[in-house]
């Protein structure tokens, strides 16, 4: 089946995206940031469905969208103070902060055009039913070592948020 | 209107990582930085699986990788940020300076 409105669906998400990521950074209440977080995440699994990684998406919204931003609106309900909403938001050094960042950006617009001839013009076109089982394959062949570590990352993770939020170790 | 190359999903991926970053250096509240660290972690598996088109299934796994990674640190990151909060009632992070001399 060929995609269609590919052009228009491109835009929108990656608009949304955007916008949603400058109300990340602004917004005065950490609430409405975590909201806005949350929109941005699912604009970027739309974008991932367009690049034909139907598996990153999902686990993009089951894992990202449902356990990462739970455990962030859990953690802002805990720690929101009211008076933290009226105190100053931005830092003393927003300036040169900003600064860096634009400058950081436009070295990679200007990676971008200079690089234009390393990008390979004609996709692949993946089966688009078979990318969970290459994707497993994968994983238990080439990535075995990785996803072993990756197992014992996330035990470690546990036990250290555990015994940091405990009120008598 | 010009079809949609892989160029144009690395302009969004790098403005979604100048966004966390301007997020990281400029706000107070600490959960904000938190949470414009996971604004570059996305901005970099855009870039991803924007390249894993071209080269083939790793960026893909290489992005699974990445969000288990991201899920770790948010997990710890928010662990230390309560404790520290039960010690001293702030959350900005110019105020938390106990270690400085």
């Amino acid at each position: 089946m060929e995609p269609v409105a590919t052009t228009f669906f491109f835009y929108l998400l990656s608009g949304l995206a955007i916008l949603s990521g400058v109300l990340v950074i602004t917004r005065k209440n950490p609430v409405h940031s975590a909201l806005a977080l949350i929109l941005t995440l699912l604009c970027l699994a739309g974008l991932y469905l367009m690049l034909y990684a139907p598996f990153v998406a999902g686990v993009q919204i089951i894992l990202y969208v449902g356990g990462i931003m739970v455990l962030f609106l859990f953690v802002i309900m805990l720690v929101n103070l009211e008076r933290s909403q009226k105190e100053k938001q931005f830092n003393q050094q927003w300036v040169p902060g900003i600064l860096a960042a634009v400058a950081l950006g436009v070295l990679f617009v200007t990676i971008y055009i200079k690089g234009d001839a390393l990008f390979v013009r004609p996709e692949m076109r993946f089966p688009e039913a078979e990318n969970t089982q290459q994707i497993g394959q994968m994983l238990y062949s080439n990535y075995m070592f990785p996803f072993e570590i990756a197992s014992l990352l996330l035990l470690v993770a546990i036990i250290g948020a555990v015994v940091m939020a405990k009120k008598r170790i | 209107m010009a079809p949609i190359t892989t160029i144009h999903y690395l302009v969004v991926a790098a403005a979604l990582f100048v966004l966390g970053v301007i997020g990281v250096l400029t706000r107070r509240n600490v959960v904000i930085v938190l949470m414009s660290v996971e604004l570059i972690l996305n901005a970099v598996n855009l870039n991803l699986v924007a390249f894993s088109r071209i080269w083939g299934l790793h960026g893909q796994v290489f992005a699974i990788f990445v969000i288990t990674d991201a899920a770790a640190e948010a997990a710890v990151g928010l662990g230390i940020l309560i404790a520290f909060f039960r010690n001293k009632e702030t959350v900005n992070v110019d105020e938390i300076d106990l270690l400085k001399w």
